[in-house]
């Protein structure tokens, strides 16, 4: 689903160059579901941004789903990113002016779903992180666990083919981190590619497979036994 | 793009933005308004001006006699002059390529009797040309003619006001009037622009004022109406020659200013035209810089309103938003609020000059302030075009950052 290949990014500063990334190969399988982990800095938001098609690398390759994606052009970046890609933030980059439901019908209509069908199935995914109730919330109304499950819905409204999370229970306690991590193994139990970025050693291990990044290199990369989440919330 | 859907989601952005969609609303609406009124009132300052100097004819020379202030040809200064009736032949004979009519007038004031009713009244001696150099309009019967001149006849014509005075309302056509112990009849009642005073005279063929008194040939003032084809050089040409013409006559020195004195309405009028002229420029600019005012007002608003966008655009931007669309509906929404409120204060504007009508007319010299449609169209989608442009820039901007980069922003 996503192979790179010697991926570099630096980042200039001033005159001085900061280089992140240095040299990065890597492959994802269609459904799986792998945690990035690694110390501030080592580059992991960095990755998964380039990833998500929100930022560009300096050199190297990037396939996804077999397309390469290089020298795109903003439109061609907004329609790739609109059809393949899903991003969870940590800071849940909901809008504010928008209820629960306006925010995950968002996606649906820069793909041009037609209103009826875009209001249907946002709250069949808000259904889906349980909060059909509160649809018509805005997003400050809404406690931080309830707002990263509307960016969850939101994500997955699009059907991406890659959902990217980055360090989306960052701002959680861990309860509320466990429902969310609970709802993204459902999801990737649907059969969906998903990355997350975390900090936390017992997020990482609710995935599959963590890959350890330091110094802008991938030191580690092991496939695990998955926690479930279920376990830890009622 | 144009589709329901957009709009919807427009519509929805500005209804949850109810602040910002009232802050550039509300400049571009007093922008316009300040700017139709501004103009309007203009146009009404040289509405009052048009009003002031049409009563009367333009194309007309008057000229009244003096005294001299400079020895000349053996005559003393301070020497009184007048003018009589050779002085209307000679001027008829040595202009006949400019004069059109030529007319005296002889003022005097007399006591003027019907039946119980009795006022004091100005009465003026004229020639029957002297009805076009005055505007004067007829209300019924006829102004003085030609035959009446010749023949110098009893007949009068008096102004509106006179026969209200007089006849209470009476008809005076064909009643004898006593105009200072003679008879005359009255055969043309006429109304006048001019005003009240204007409408308190009564006009006689100048030949009889002369017969009455002691058969003179003395006169007042010349009136000389001139060609309206010669326009405003030829009017000045024709006043040069005409004092050189009068002075050699008079005995007057070239030099003195003081023998006689004229009235030219052709050069009144085109100095307060100009004068006019200034003030629509004045006013024009003051407007102009309104509109700019305003222009720069929804500059600043729109330049705001996008930075504080930026990190939704971001977010549109993460989830699938084109840059296309992006400015779209950017754009959409600023050309909606400014169309909307534009033209709103555009008929605001409008109304508040019609409510101003007349009531400003005594005190600030403001006569009917209006503006025409098609200004007031214009400067309206002047705004709207650069309100639209003002928020294309920015929102271009923000549109080509990257993703990662607006989401930074806070
Ligand atoms: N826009 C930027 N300009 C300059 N330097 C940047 C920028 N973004 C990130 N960096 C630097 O690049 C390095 C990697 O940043 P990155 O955000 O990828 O780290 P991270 O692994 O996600 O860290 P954290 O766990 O703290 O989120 C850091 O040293 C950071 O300071
Ligand atoms: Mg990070």
């Amino acid at each position: 689903m996503i192979e790179i290949k010697d991926l570099h990014k630096s980042y200039q500063m001033g005159s001085n160059s900061l280089h992140v990334l240095k040299g990065i190969d890597f492959n994802v399988e269609a459904g799986e579901l792998v945690a990035i982990m690694g110390s501030s800095g080592s580059g992991k938001s960095t990755l998964l941004n380039i990833l998500g098609m929100l930022d560009v690398a300096d050199s190297g390759e990037y396939l996804l789903d077999g397309l390469p994606i290089k020298n795109l052009n903003e439109t061609k970046a907004a329609n790739y990113r609109n059809k393949f890609l899903g991003f969870i933030f940590q800071s849940f980059n909901l809008i504010n002016y928008k209820t629960a439901l306006e925010n995950v019908a968002l996606p649906l209509y820069y793909q041009g779903v037609g209103r009826k069908e875009r209001q249907e199935k946002a709250l069949k995914y808000l259904e889906q992180v349980g909060l059909k109730e509160w649809s018509h919330h805005l997003p400050s109304e809404l406690s931080g666990g309830q707002k990263q499950r509307v960016a969850v819905a939101r994500a997955m409204a699009a059907e991406p083919k890659v959902l990217l999370a980055d360090e989306l229970t960052g701002a959680l306690d861990s309860t509320t981190s466990y429902e969310i991590m609970d709802l993204i193994q459902k999801i990737n139990d649907l059969g969906n590619t998903i990355l997350v970025v975390t900090h936390e050693d017992d997020i990482a291990h609710m995935c599959k497979r963590i890959v350890h990044l330091k110094d802008g290199v991938i030191v580690e990369d092991k496939k695990i036994e998955q926690v479930r989440a279920s376990q830890y919330v009622q | 793009m144009f589709s329901r859907d957009t709009w919807r989601e427009i519509f929805v952005t500005i209804r949850k933005n109810k602040l910002r969609t009232f802050l550039s609303g509300f400049t571009v609406s007093l922008g316009i308004l300040i700017f139709i009124t501004l103009f309007g009132m203009g146009n009404g300052l040289v509405n009052t001006f048009d009003e002031f100097f049409s009563q009367d004819a333009t194309n007309v020379i008057y000229v009244f006699p003096g005294r001299t202030s400079i020895p000349y040809k053996g005559y003393k200064s301070n020497r009184t002059i007048e003018f009589d009736n050779s002085d209307l032949k000679d001027i008829e004979e040595t202009f006949p390529m400019f004069v059109e009519y030529i007319s005296p007038r002889i003022f005097r004031t007399a006591t003027t009797t019907y039946g119980e009713e009795s006022n004091d009244y100005t009465t003026i001696g004229v020639d029957w040309g002297q009805q076009f150099a005055e505007k004067t309009i007829i209300m019924q019967g006829r102004y003085i003619n030609q035959r009446d001149v010749e023949e110098r006849t009893r007949n009068a014509v008096i102004g509106r006001l006179v026969e209200v005075d007089l006849f209470n309302g009476r008809n005076a056509i064909g009643k004898f009037i006593d105009i200072g112990g003679s008879v005359f009849k009255v055969v043309g009642v006429f109304q006048d622009e001019g005003g009240d005073n204007e409408e308190r005279q009564i006009y006689i063929p100048y030949t009889t004022r002369q017969l009455i008194e002691k058969n003179t040939d003395k006169i007042n003032q010349i009136v000389i109406q001139f060609k309206p084809e010669l326009g405003y050089t030829g009017a000045v040409a024709l006043e040069k020659n005409l004092v050189r013409f009068l002075k050699d006559k008079k005995f007057i020195s070239p030099d003195d200013q003081n023998g006689f004195f004229v009235r030219n309405v052709a050069e009144n009028l085109k100095q307060n035209q100009d004068f006019a002229g200034v003030l629509q420029l004045i006013v024009s600019v003051v407007a102009f810089g309104t509109i700019i005012a305003g222009i720069i007002g929804i500059s600043n608003i729109m330049v705001y309103v996008v930075k504080e966008r930026t990190k939704e655009i971001g977010i549109r931007k993460a989830i699938g938003a084109t840059p296309k669309r992006v400015i779209g509906s950017i754009l959409l929404e600023s050309i909606f609020i400014t169309t909307v409120s534009g033209f709103t204060g555009m008929l605001i504007g409008i109304g508040v000059l019609k409510w101003i009508g007349n009531t400003l007319k005594e005190d600030y010299f403001i006569t009917n302030p209006y503006i025409s449609t098609g200004v007031a169209i214009f400067a309206t989608i002047i705004l709207i075009f650069f309100g639209a442009l003002a928020g294309y820039i920015p929102a271009r901007r923000a549109a080509r950052i990257k993703p990662i980069v607006a989401l930074r922003n806070e």
